[in-house]
């Protein structure tokens, strides 16, 4: 056990996976990096966040795969590889280049099993950078996980600590559906306790981060730290809460959410994309249709404008949830 | 060739501006005045302004991530682009896009683009609608040698042969898409030949050269316009930064930026032509920098200067009009 970043954290789950399983390969842009340069050090890159680095130098070539800038192409050979037997873990550099492969991840990759009678498995793990906080503007800072939870037939994941990162990845990586691994960019150099050794942490299995009795927070990867701020800073003025981390988007751990709704009567759900269709009004509508005589207040949403993600670093910080955000909502339940 | 005076002094200024412009950039970046992820296109300014100088205010343009470049060589003013790259409600696109996504719509800019290979096909949307209304006009996309292996890439230049459409296809390629050089991931051995297999001429340049580049955009534009369908430029040409400010650059070779910065400098080749012509005196040229230095500080200084957006203006422009309107 020692304090990893959560990109040491998916670093170290990449190996260790790879040397356990000659089946699990990885593949996409510049994860190796420096293919076909003069300077003649491949694999020095690792990725753009560097989450890949060093995998090169250990596997070599057949099993860090460098490809051109092709999303589609990247996609459909993980799914057509993971189809015929691989555990291919491939790398969109941003999530929001989802757009550029969405056919392959949405009517190839997975809906394979279903259309193919339950016949077929497609154990293929797609990785992307999400989030925002980086003044990246409205290519390169959506969330994205929102919006392929609405699929049925992949899995999406949303890491919030370096711990939870490496368990989930090794849990997907072992997993034979298609999963979608979404990495909050922003927290790629968090730190928390990790296990050097291998372990898997069950999908669909919420975290609970706090406990309390006044109202429930649920919250999703880059809001889960700032729900805890949240919450900390109430405990002074006596309001307790539970913080819900779901983990997995699909599948969700509806029981953990509706157990602690119940407890509670109060909801506030946290997530830094849009509000219209994501997952903050899913959660809200699950509260509503399975908790609603529980409830003593309107459950309350914390998230982004549906506007695309503001360039100027003044606008980004009004677009991304704060801490003062959420407090003021749970607040405002209580009042 | 022979170029009008005019034309020689507006190419070096314009493609001085863009240097100027990058270099500024880069170093307040480096001080911390501008956010983001900023791709520069230092060293390839020849390409910009050697297609630009064919265009008019209504033939479009669409760019890249690297978009500063083709965005000053078509016209979008300079002050306003600075202003948008420190994040002030009075830049260009207030604020909203940045460097990724500078754009004039009126200047004929479609804008810069986040996602590698996004322009083409929209710029082949631009040359159906010159096409329909018989305009004359031409639409230029900007691309990489790592944007041509895009599908999006693929099927833009397909669409434009079969609707025989007024698009021409600048690839600029400077060798490393993101970290990986062309060598690796262009399958092909030429790329020239591959993209001509789509069915339309390709007109090859040095994109060091401003000259090379203009002969060869020249024949494409004109090709294009005349209504022969799309043609294609293809620049072998190198940039002088990272492929984001702070790149460490891995894939360089010893030397290779002190190499390019020395033999594949456009503004160095352009004075050498000049010296040897005479057309243009040193002493003109060295009087164009200064003016280009002065309007950079200026762009500089007023962008420090210029209003902060205030977080009512994050819903602002998302439509026109929306619902309760």
């Amino acid at each position: 056990m020692s304090e990893k970043t959560m990109r040491d954290a998916i670093n170290e789950a990449l190996h260790q996976a790879m040397a356990e399983d000659e089946s699990v390969f990885i593949i996409g842009e510049d994860v190796a990096g420096c293919n076909g340069a003069p300077s003649g050090k491949v694999g020095e890159v690792g990725g753009v966040f560097g989450v890949t680095s060093g995998i090169y130098k250990e596997f070599g070539p057949d099993r860090c795969i460098d490809t051109p800038i092709s999303e589609s192409a990247i996609v459909g050979a993980a799914a057509g590889a993971a189809l015929v037997g691989m555990r291919p873990v491939a790398e969109i550099m941003f999530a929001d280049f989802i757009g550029v492969c969405m056919d392959q991840i949405v009517n190839q990759m997975g809906k394979f099993r279903y259309m193919f009678g339950g016949k077929s498995k497609c154990p293929a793990v797609i990785r992307f950078a999400s989030g925002g906080g980086f003044s990246a503007a409205g290519q390169h800072s959506q969330s994205m996980y929102q919006v392929m939870t609405a699929f049925p037939g992949l899995k999406v994941v949303i890491p919030a600590n370096a711990y939870d990162a490496k368990g989930l990845l090794l849990q997907a990586i072992k997993d034979d559906d298609p999963v979608l691994f979404f990495e909050p960019k922003a927290l790629y150099q968090e730190v928390c306790e990790v296990p050097d050794e291998m372990y898997t942490i069950p999908f669909g299995e919420a975290a609970f981060l706090r406990e309390g009795d006044d109202v429930t927070v649920v919250a999703f990867g880059q809001m889960v730290n700032r729900a805890v701020a949240a919450i900390d800073a109430l405990e002074s003025e006596g309001v307790s809460c539970d913080l819900i981390d779901p983990r997995t988007s699909s599948p969700l751990d509806e029981g953990a959410i509706l157990e602690s709704v119940e407890a509670t009567g109060r909801l506030v759900v946290v997530d830094e994309s849009p509000p219209r269709c994501g997952l903050t009004a899913d959660i809200a509508a699950l509260a509503a249709d399975r908790a609603f005589h529980s409830l003593k207040a309107p459950v309350k949403q914390v998230c982004a404008p549906h506007s695309p993600t503001p360039f100027s670093p003044e606008l980004e910080a009004a677009y991304i949830p704060s801490v003062e955000r959420i407090q003021s909502t749970i607040k405002q339940l209580l009042a | 060739m022979s170029l009008p005076k005019k034309k020689l002094l507006q190419a070096y200024r314009q493609m001085k501006t863009i240097r100027e412009f990058e270099e500024r950039a880069h170093a307040e970046i480096m001080n911390g005045q501008i956010a983001g992820f900023t791709h520069l296109y230092t060293g390839q300014e020849a390409n910009a302004v050697g297609v630009c100088e064919h265009l008019n205010d209504e033939d479009t343009i669409i760019s890249t991530h690297r978009g500063h470049g083709h965005c000053i060589a078509k016209g979008a003013d300079v002050i306003g682009m600075m202003k948008e790259l420190f994040g002030s409600s009075e830049g260009l696109c207030k604020g909203k896009g940045g460097s990724m996504h500078v754009a004039d719509i009126e200047k004929g800019i479609l804008g810069a683009n986040g996602i590698v290979a996004g322009g083409p096909p929209i710029s082949v949307g631009a040359a159906l609608a010159a096409r329909i209304r018989k305009n004359k006009r031409v639409a230029v996309s900007f691309s990489g040698d790592g944007s041509v292996n895009q599908g999006t890439c693929f099927e833009a230049m397909n669409l434009a042969v079969v609707l025989n459409v007024p698009a021409v296809f600048v690839i600029e390629n400077n060798y490393y898409s993101e970290h990986t050089n062309i060598e690796y991931a262009v399958g092909c051995d030429d790329l020239k030949t591959r993209t001509e297999g789509f069915g339309f001429p390709v007109f090859v340049a040095d994109g060091a050269d401003f000259f090379s580049v203009f002969d060869a955009a020249g024949k494409a534009i004109d090709h294009a316009r005349a209504g022969n369908g799309p043609a294609g430029v293809f620049a072998e040409t190198g940039r002088f930064h990272g492929h984001f400010v702070g790149d460490p650059q891995h894939y360089r070779a010893d030397g290779e930026l002190d190499d390019l910065r020395e033999h594949s400098c456009c503004l160095k080749r352009f004075r050498e032509k000049m010296a040897e012509s005479g057309e243009v005196s040193q002493e003109e040229l060295d009087s164009i920098d200064a003016g280009v230095l002065a309007l950079i500080e200026q762009s500089v200084a007023e962008a420090k200067a210029a209003a902060r957006p205030t977080p009512e203006q994050v819903g602002n422009d998302v439509y026109i009009s929306y619902g309760t309107g």
